[in-house]
């Protein structure tokens, strides 16, 4: 059985971790470094930024907040937002990123997914899809972090996506996003029976029991949690426990 | 207390930003170059990689530092190499044709297999945390790198290929996937291959660093 992996996820504006609702109405929460070593601290098996207004700017703004993590965190680093470029790519690797996630600039471009995957292996290159329910069984691929149409439908892009290097999918449910309500099931079934390549679920987890839904019945190879650690709901340890539990396969992890 | 002195492989393969980050973080005094004066001068030697083996080869010829790292080996210097910095370490490789590796431990770098022990379809690469087990070569790991660790304990894992050591007494520990054993920790007297990311495994792979630097 494959190891869940339990993923925070870190949206940030200018310098600040913040939160919203449907990826709009952002509070912020706090410093985005804080939160990353205390969920580095509690076991969080990767960390995820997420530069949630640099499609607006056109650019990526983490490099610094991402060099600062690279000095004490020492798990796998994946950054999103704003990188339109094989060159952006390799800045932010340079500073530290293991991974990049790009969901616009490929949709504009979906050759960009074959440049980064060639150029830093396919691992390395993560499609992030913001995704809005248009119909039952039904999903319509979004940019700009959840407020521009593009027409596609989620499933035959990450089709797409995946046939030309993207070597994971980072599945972000805009309707689910920020609302605790669990994560959209029947889209994260209909990706992960498609494609082979891993599969992180974002956006709706409320309860720990949200996440054990989407891993049983969604298949999803990774949860990506933000407003559930952000407000202290609960820990990224006491999860793991209660996944466990559940017979869900994770790390071994004792917190020190 | 001396700082434990360090010097990483910078042969343009892969991100050593990490692996500077993490041995300093345990405490090491690290140097990257890719001079063969300063490599054969080491006290200790990390060989870090991610990308294709004939690459990494190939940028390892046209710097000339097959010999020197060969040297490394014969002189003593204890020397780690991480994800394909291990795989580099045996006689050849599958990857894209048979290349030749640096011949330092016996074997060769075969494909992860696409189907479990039960024949099932399985993910490629191996990506995540994974538990690290005892190998039937090693029944245990006294005056290993994994000195300080516990089977079971999970480290990080990206990898479509695999390193086989003809010799099992050179597997240390292995991972399962989809039923099979990997090689996940190698070793051949002052020899060390990590398949895993000890830079990106959390506390346990700093154990680990901090075993090869102690």
């Amino acid at each position: 059985m494959r190891k869940i992996r339990l993923i925070a996820r870190l949206d940030v504006k200018g310098t600040n971790l913040i939160k919203g609702v449907h990826l709009e109405g952002l509070r912020v929460i706090g410093s985005p470094n804080e939160y990353a070593q205390r969920y580095y601290q509690q076991g969080a098996d990767e960390l995820l930024y997420m530069d949630c207004v640099a499609s607006l700017y056109g650019r990526n703004n983490l490099s610094h907040i991402v060099e600062k993590a690279a000095q004490n965190i020492f798990v796998p680093i994946t950054v999103g937002g704003g990188i339109r470029s094989v060159d952006d790519a390799t800045h932010l690797l340079r500073c530290g990123a293991d991974k990049v996630a790009v969901n616009t600039a490929v949709v504009a471009n979906p050759s960009l997914i074959t440049d980064i995957a060639r150029r830093f292996g396919s691992q390395c290159m993560v499609l992030s899809i913001e995704a809005k329910q248009i119909a039952s069984e039904r999903w319509e691929v979004y940019t700009d972090n959840g407020r521009e149409r593009t027409g596609l439908d989620v499933i035959d892009w990450v089709k797409k996506g995946v046939s030309l290097g993207a070597g994971e999918i980072l599945l972000t449910s805009v309707d689910r996003e920020g609302t605790r309500r669990g994560f959209d099931i029947p889209l994260v079934k209909a990706v992960t029976q498609e494609v082979s390549v891993p599969v992180i679920a974002s956006g709706g987890m409320g309860t720990t029991e949200h996440l054990i839904e989407v891993v049983q019945k969604g298949e999803a190879d990774a949860v990506a949690m933000a407003d559930i650690l952000h407000y202290q709901r609960t820990t990224i340890g006491g999860i793991r426990r209660i996944a466990e539990l559940s017979g869900i396969e994770v790390r071994r992890y004792e917190s020190t | 207390m001396k700082a434990p002195k360090v010097t990483v492989i910078d042969y343009g393969v892969g991100n050593l930003l990490s692996v500077q980050r993490a041995l300093e973080h345990c405490g090491a005094e690290v140097y990257t170059t890719n001079q063969s004066s300063a490599i054969l001068a080491a006290s200790r030697v990390v060989l870090p990689g991610v990308g294709a083996f004939a690459n990494a080869m190939a940028e390892l010829e046209r710097l000339q530092l097959v010999d020197v790292i060969q040297k490394v080996a014969q002189k003593g210097i204890p020397l780690l190499g991480i994800c394909l910095g291990m795989q580099l370490l045996l006689d050849e490789s599958e990857e894209f044709g048979l290349t030749q590796g640096l011949g330092l431990i016996p074997g060769r770098v075969i494909p992860v297999p696409y189907s479990s022990i039960t024949g099932q379809p399985q993910k490629i690469p191996h990506i995540g945390w994974n538990g690290l087990v005892l190998s039937p070569g090693s029944p245990n790991w006294q005056n290993t790198i994994l000195e300080a660790v516990e089977p079971g304990e999970s480290t990080y894992f990206v990898h479509s290929f695999m390193a086989n050591p003809l010799d099992i007494s050179h597997r240390v520990a292995d991972c399962i996937y989809g039923g099979m054993p990997i090689s996940a920790v190698i070793g051949q007297e002052n020899l060390w291959g990590c398949q895993f990311h000890p830079e990106k495994s959390g506390e346990v792979g700093l154990k680990i660093l901090r075993q090869f630097l102690a």
